[in-house]
């Protein structure tokens, strides 16, 4: 029975197109002279920008769920992966891209478009590897990677040491100086100061969009979410989904501000952890025929939103914008490491104290009554600590359930299982079992 | 002599305890082989390396999610037991993911009073590796000051470093003996010694393995060498799997004899010098680890090991390479295809055996008859 009003968001369709064109761009950037690169939805994907206006990336982990999504397409990508030597414990989302490569099939139609470089970061085991090997698979692509692995970011280190900035921000300028010799090009700073700024308006906007799920009914449900924020994922620093972003913003306030719900029969709220089984996005809709909205996760809002965790207050906050725009491009390789050296997502690589916080910071602000841990058999990064997480909420006081699953694997998700769990779960958090 | 690294392996804890007794010194335990032991060493803090027992378990369950690989969750499991209770700290320097849990759920579960966490860069062939892991040294030392009540001067790094590199030496042109036709000793007695020294001081291990390479120059071993078989991949410390792949013979029509290695328990780990010159000895110390043979988690965007292994097995006349993997350990499993590709490429047959330290290595060793088996095949045929 519906206890609030609901809407359709009106920038839906807009969104599709911006998603749309991002991969026909990358697919057609030859035909029109531009550049193709690849790597990480981590990447510091502004540095690119000063090589101009008409440099078209793909990033692996939204192209791998895109790949997931379409399970018979995804089955032949993993497959092709497998006969070529790869283990089928390696990350799927990984394995969907080299399988990708390896039939030479593009998950949006026609051959799979060959990128000029890849660039990326590293901090789990996978990313510079995943890139490493599609390199050679592409027969022979320079790879340039930036490793953010360079500790964790105040309040859970004592400070931010200057030399851990500084180690990343000095592999953005290598970058850019192995940039303009395998492009032939002259690097432009004023386009890469502009990238840079972006980069940090559509990450602190995410951050914004998604406290307004602290409102009841939340105007936002996860499944929605994912169809949002995967444009931090797609490329930062693009000046159209920074702008999208404020639109989004503006939107959800107003959504905020009259009532709208996402689940117009939201009863309770869950939070959830990783990824979700791209082929299954199902089990969502199922958690709301209880009754219950997936409010987000700290995946969601954190792997590519910007937050600080304050540890007196146990709060979880967007994190401030600088103050000024970056000036010369050592300004911005230095301002845009310390930023990123904060994102939420990478500090459980440290230690799963760190998101264990967080993830209790969430459960208490955004007022969640359940946790859903997918233990994701496809992402090593992500899963990494969970278990350890899972301890920590529960003596926290709160609710959790777990599922073992994968994002980009059909073969590891049990749907019927996973759904039978859920509704013991969600009967134990007091929701009737629909009719 | 050389029994006495057996002993040294099967009795770790034993020795640690006593050391404690009779020197006063701090026992660290660090989790892989990215720490820098001269640093320790300078404190006169004794760092041991925390590997499994390769026993069943279940405490690691509630801990570590289950793709995890079998060693992080066997060598968690031997804090959870109360394995190493006589530490006084514990330290990781950043490797995989795996590893990263055990030692968190240990910082979380069995913190013994000091606990360390060195971001050890990945990016090891980017030209700002050095300066960046010099700044996080800096950092170690500030919390070994804390630990010991003591502060260390370059004349102490040097000594750390001398200690390290004399016992690295040794190791070596031990290796060097294994390249006869009839090495003098087996991969089993040199599996022993590698680990041994994670266990015991460099200055007690140090003469022991000085007598070994002496006594080692006449030794004869009575048996059929076999077939000369190099290991390649993930951590592995289990002799056990070694000592029944090298008895085969005994038993069977193919026998053989490991003859090399690259894991991060032997060459890997220690074939590297400090190489320090009249330079500042923590950026000598920086570069050693930054310049090392990497773990494949680090090896990118070239991958460099390509080139030392096949020169190993070159060197060492092996007949073929087990590329041998830890289940699940992502790292390797990324390289696997191109190592194999590379060793094949250059005439160097290869088999894959995925491995799992916590259950009996009866099958594996099954599984390597056969591949012996291949190879008794291909000198038949040609």
């Amino acid at each position: 029975m519906a206890k609030y009003p609901t809407e359709p968001l009106k920038c839906w369709t807009k969104a599709k197109e911006l998603r749309k064109n991002f991969y026909r761009n990358f697919d057609q950037a030859h035909e029109k002279g531009g550049i193709r690169w690849m790597g990480s939805a981590w990447a510091l994907d502004a540095v690119t920008c000063g090589l101009g206006r008409d440099v078209y990336c793909i990033t692996g982990e939204p192209y791998g769920a895109s790949c997931a999504f379409n399970r018979p397409l995804s089955a032949r990508f993993l497959t092709a992966a497998e006969n070529y030597g790869f283990s089928r414990d390696l990350c799927s989302y990984m394995r969907n891209y080299w399988g990708s490569i390896l039939t030479d099939e593009y998950a949006f139609g026609g051959k799979f478009p060959k990128a000029d470089f890849a660039f990326t970061q590293h901090i789990c085991c996978s990313h510079a590897k995943w890139y490493q090997n599609a390199c050679e698979l592409e027969g022979g692509v320079p790879l340039f990677a930036i490793d953010v692995g360079a500790g964790p970011y105040p309040p859970f280190a004592a400070e931010m040491y200057e030399h851990r900035v500084r180690y990343v921000a000095e592999q953005m300028l290598d970058a850019i100086d192995w940039m303009e010799e395998i492009t032939g090009r002259k690097y432009d700073d004023e386009l890469f100061l502009e990238g840079c700024w972006n980069d940090i308006r559509s990450t602190h906007t995410w951050a914004k969009i998604c406290m307004l799920n602290r409102a009841v009914p939340a105007p936002l449900d996860e499944k929605s979410i994912y169809s949002l924020y995967v444009f931090g994922t797609l490329q930062k620093s693009n000046g159209e989904f920074a702008d999208f972003y404020e639109e989004l913003l503006e939107e959800v306030e107003d959504r905020v501000r009259r009532g709208i719900a996402a689940v117009a029969n939201e009863q309770a709220r869950v939070m959830t952890d990783t990824q979700p089984p791209w082929g299954f996005l199902g089990i969502y809709r199922h958690l709301e025929t209880w009754g219950a909205v997936s409010i987000g996760s700290l995946y969601t809002f954190g792997l590519e939103g910007m937050w600080l965790y304050d540890e007196e207050e146990g709060e979880f906050l967007p994190r401030p914008m600088p103050g000024d725009k970056p000036k010369t491009r050592e300004e911005a390789c230095m301002m845009l490491a310390d930023w990123h050296l904060s994102k939420p997502e990478y500090q459980h690589f440290y230690h799963p104290e760190y998101k264990t916080k967080m993830m209790d910071a969430i459960a208490r602000h955004w007022r969640v009554d359940g946790i859903i841990l997918h233990y994701n058999r496809g992402c090593e990064g992500l899963s990494t600590g969970i278990a350890e997480n899972r301890l920590g909420l529960l003596e926290r006081g709160h609710k959790v359930m777990t599922y073992e699953g994968n994002m980009g694997d059909e073969r590891e998700f049990d749907e019927k299982a996973v759904t039978n769990r859920m509704d013991i779960f969600l009967e134990s958090l007091g929701l009737k079992r629909p009719g | 002599m050389i029994e006495r690294f057996r002993e040294w392996y099967e009795n770790r804890h034993e020795y640690a305890r006593s050391y404690k007794e009779r020197t006063g010194r701090k026992v660290v335990g660090f989790f892989c082989t990215y720490s820098p032991e001269e640093i320790f060493y300078a404190f006169d803090v004794l760092p041991v390396r925390i590997l499994g027992s390769h026993e069943v378990q279940d405490v690691t369950e509630p801990h570590l999610f289950g793709m995890f690989c079998p060693f992080c969750r066997d060598v968690l499991a031997q804090g959870l037991k109360g394995r190493y209770e006589y530490l006084d700290g514990i330290s990781i320097g950043q490797s995989c993911l795996h590893l990263r849990q055990a030692y968190t759920s240990w910082d979380i579960h069995r913190n013994p009073g000091w606990s360390h966490y060195l971001p050890m860069p990945s990016h090891v062939q980017s030209k700002r590796a050095v300066s960046f892991l010099v700044g996080e040294y800096r950092l170690l030392i500030e919390r070994l000051e804390e630990l010991t009540g003591r502060r260390i001067d370059d004349d102490d790094l040097r000594r750390g470093i001398d200690i390290m590199n004399r016992v690295r030496r040794v190791m070596k042109e031990i290796y060097e003996l294994r390249k006869d036709d009839n090495p003098p000793i087996t991969g089993e007695e040199a599996m022993y010694m590698t680990c041994a020294q994670f266990f015991t001081d460099a200055r007690e291990f140090l003469p022991v393995a000085e007598e070994v390479k002496r006594e080692l120059t006449t030794r004869k071993l009575d048996r059929d060498p076999g077939k000369r078989i190099m290991l390649v991949g993930s951590e592995n410390d289990d002799v056990e799997y070694i000592r029944m792949i090298e008895t085969l013979g005994e038993r069977e029509s193919v026998g053989c004899t490991v003859v090399i290695e690259e894991h991060c328990t032997t060459t890997r780990y220690f074939w590297d010098e400090v190489e320090l010159g009249d330079r500042d000895p923590l950026t000598a110390i920086a570069e050693r680890y930054v310049l090392r043979t990497p773990c494949p988690s680090k090896d990118w965007p070239v991958r460099t090991r390509l080139d030392r292994i096949l020169r190993f097995a070159k060197d060492w006349r092996a007949d073929g390479a087990i590329v041998l993997q830890q289940k699940f350990c992502d790292p390797h499993e990324a390289d696997i295809p191109f190592v194999r590709k590379h060793l094949q490429d250059n005439g160097i047959p290869t088999y894959f055996l995925e491995f799992d330290v916590t259950v009996p290595a009866g099958p594996f060793a099954i599984r390597t008859e056969a591949f012996l088996e291949t190879l008794e095949a291909e000198a038949d045929l040609f």
